[in-house]
């Protein structure tokens, strides 16, 4: 049976482990915008190669998605800030 | 004989970097493993949805090419939402701006 691993390479494992779940997590949102953008962007069949219309989406279809979310972070905190001046 | 095994862990330091080593590889493996199957998962129903439009016997040859470029488009599609995506979040970072898109890296 093998032995534990020392206090030093115990602690470089779990910050190794931290870096691969951050990884997981933006393997992840890659996966999920790449099926929403596909859905949004690529209406005909498919060709041997994208229309410059299907890629700029595609790029635009990212961007415009990461504009929302902040844009909807922003709003939120509005509406924290308004709710708490009336009170 | 405790002290006989703790001391023969700081003799062969070179064996715990060795499972160290291999350790990270395993889970580097994993993790691109799941990426590809979740990548061919979605790319397959997302080209059936769009190839096959009336299952019949068999797959036919116009909807076996349209399967072939569609999983060809799917895969250029990852790689430009992907490329868009780390960019712009490497982008925002340098910046320095508080972004919640920071904690998605």
């Amino acid at each position: 049976m093998a032995e534990k691993f020392d206090e030093a390479t115990q602690k470089e494992l779990a910050s190794f482990l931290e870096t691969q779940q951050a990884i997981a997590r933006l393997n992840s949102s890659v996966q999920q915008l790449t099926t929403t953008c596909w859905d949004k962007c690529i209406t005909g069949t498919p060709s041997t190669r994208f229309s410059r219309g299907e890629e700029n989406c595609l790029s635009n279809c990212v961007q415009r998605f990461l504009d929302t979310s902040l844009f909807m972070v922003s709003q939120i905190e509005q509406k924290r800030t308004a709710a708490q001046g009336g009170r | 004989m405790s002290d006989f095994l703790s001391r023969s862990s700081a003799a062969f330091p070179s064996d715990m970097a060795a499972r160290k080593e291999a350790m990270m590889n395993n889970v580097r493996q994993e993790l691109a493993f799941a990426n590809a199957q979740e990548l061919m998962n979605k790319a397959s129903d997302r080209c059936f949805t769009k190839c096959v439009t009336k299952p019949g016997d068999s797959l036919s040859s116009s909807e076996q090419t349209c399967l072939s470029r569609c999983l060809d488009r799917y895969m250029e599609a990852f790689d430009i939402v992907s490329r868009t995506y780390t960019a712009r979040v490497s982008r925002e970072r340098q910046e320095g701006q508080a972004t919640p898109l920071q904690d998605s890296l």
